[in-house]
């Protein structure tokens, strides 16, 4: 193994080993006073020139506050990031919401969401037990998940509509699919019993297949569908398999190929509808 | 500026495009080429959004490369990328809602990209920056080819559709042409798949292997 070369910094003596001497033999300096140093041959002279300690990457201690200084760093700039465009993107997510209850009444093509909501839906009501429409919410309070609203604060939203001087009433439904959550919302006619139009998103299902349940044509097989069943006793309104459908009245043909997303969706209307159950059959 | 596009430098940017493909040479990334490339647009903004993100993650850890513990230099380069892909998702939320909302899972998706962490294990560790960069959008750039031509051609023979717009006459469904619902299907993605293979290594004899 080559020595390594220490220097005294009183006096310049060099001391050849694998550590620097605990005195200096010609000042009687400390070891502390010596300094590592590395011969280097310039203009015929070899000169000793103080070796840098460079910083070892792979030691333990190294490697822990490294990591732990990379968490902290990148934790504050994603949570000043999420902070600086939280406002935006809950405005995003109110418009979106109010983009698709537009969407269930035939009104595509917003320009100015906030304006065209405001000229279509007139209230966005809560059912009371009886049936009855309550309390009034305000645009303030505007809900974006109303899976939460149900399940958290037994809140049933009604949006009441009117388009062309009719009135028309929009229901939030919401589901499951294949991969992940899927919703909608149901806007029917004054009867409250035949459709007037659907919307239907979803989160994550398969592109061609299941996703196709967010598509005009689909839509497009909703309206005049009865909600009810002929005893006017349950929601009959539901999506079957292609080709099997029975009652024509109120069931439409599913996606070839995302059965289990058109079942999630038939299913997600009969449990979400059921709910307004009092809603839909009182003759208010 | 000549010295920033030197041969080498144009090599690096150049050749991921094509002899060196991250796909159809090296193949990585299959998994996603797969999930998004049932529809062109989602396999256009995903190419994209790839390059962008494995260009400046490159950049990043190109950077810190001198200063990255060797024993967790992998958990460092993914949380290089993670965070940068959080906060692309996080801008594109607040300012592209519409196009956050169509790629839903994907964006999330790069992350687990192989490319991004074959590029970032393999070049930014050892490179200068600007190498780095152009290193990142070339295999960003090759990552992107691959799946618009696949996208296109499962778009086109599974929905008879371009971009969405349909472009296969109605005459033809008259006649009697369907459209090929297998092509809808991730299997189809990797048949489509192997078969650029099959053209780029029949027309360049150096990738074959022996």
């Amino acid at each position: 193994m080559a020595t390594k070369k220490f220097r005294c910094k009183v006096c310049g003596y060099v001391h050849e080993g694998d550590k620097a001497p605990s005195v200096c033999p010609v000042c009687k300096a400390p070891a502390s006073e010596f300094e590592e140093v590395m011969p280097v041959q310039a203009e015929g002279d070899v000169q000793f020139v103080p070796v840098k300690k460079k910083l070892d990457t792979n030691s333990n201690t190294y490697t822990l506050i490294y990591a732990a200084v990379m968490v902290i760093v990148v934790a504050f700039l994603l949570a000043f990031v999420n902070s600086v465009l939280r406002d935006r993107q809950n405005e995003n997510i109110k418009m979106d919401t109010k983009k698709q209850i537009l969407a269930a009444l035939h009104v595509d093509k917003v320009a100015d969401v906030n304006a065209e909501f405001a000229r279509y839906v007139k209230a966005d009501r809560l059912m009371n037990a009886d049936g009855t429409l309550g309390e009034t919410v305000d645009d303030s309070q505007f809900a974006t998940s109303y899976e939460k609203e149900v399940k958290d604060n037994g809140r049933l939203h009604v949006f009441v509509c009117e388009v062309d001087g009719q009135t028309k009433y929009v229901i939030p439904v919401y589901g499951t699919g294949l991969w992940g959550a899927i919703w909608g919302y149901v806007a029917l006619n004054a009867d409250k019993n035949s459709v007037y139009g659907v919307y239907f998103s979803h989160a994550s299902e398969t592109p061609g297949l299941g996703a196709e349940i967010a598509s005009k044509p689909f839509f497009e097989k909703f309206p005049d569908k009865k909600v009810l069943d002929a005893a006017g006793s349950s929601v009959a309104l539901g999506v079957m398999k292609n080709g099997k459908v029975e009652d024509p009245s109120s069931q439409v043909d599913g996606i070839s190929g995302g059965t289990i997303t058109s079942n999630g969706v038939d299913q997600m209307l009969k449990k979400c509808l059921s709910a307004y159950m009092k809603f839909l059959t009182s003759k208010e | 500026m000549s010295q920033l596009f030197s041969k080498k430098n144009r090599e690096v940017l150049t050749s991921p495009v094509g002899m060196n493909n991250p796909v159809t040479v090296q193949v990585l990334g299959i998994c996603s080429a797969l999930a998004v490339t049932a529809k062109l647009e989602p396999a256009i903004v995903m190419g994209l959004s790839v390059m962008v993100i494995t260009a400046f993650s490159n950049v990043i850890i190109s950077l810190i490369r001198h200063s990255i513990p060797n024993r967790i230099r992998i958990i460092v380069q993914l949380v290089v990328v993670a965070a940068l892909v959080t906060i692309v998702s996080e801008i594109l939320k607040a300012y592209a809602y519409d196009v956050s909302v169509q790629l839903s899972v994907y964006i999330g998706l790069i992350i687990t990209n192989c490319i991004l962490m074959g590029r970032l294990e393999a070049f930014a560790m050892s490179n200068a920056p600007w190498p780095s960069f152009l290193d990142g959008i070339g295999n960003g750039l090759g990552y992107a080819i691959i799946l618009i031509v696949v996208g296109f051609f499962r778009e086109l023979l599974g929905s008879g559709a371009i971009l969405g717009h349909t472009v296969i006459p109605q005459a033809f469904y008259d006649a009697g042409y369907l459209n090929n619902g297998l092509m809808l299907m991730p299997p189809m993605a990797l048949i489509m798949l192997a078969c650029i293979i099959w053209w780029q290594r029949s027309r360049h004899k150096e990738l074959q292997d022996k």
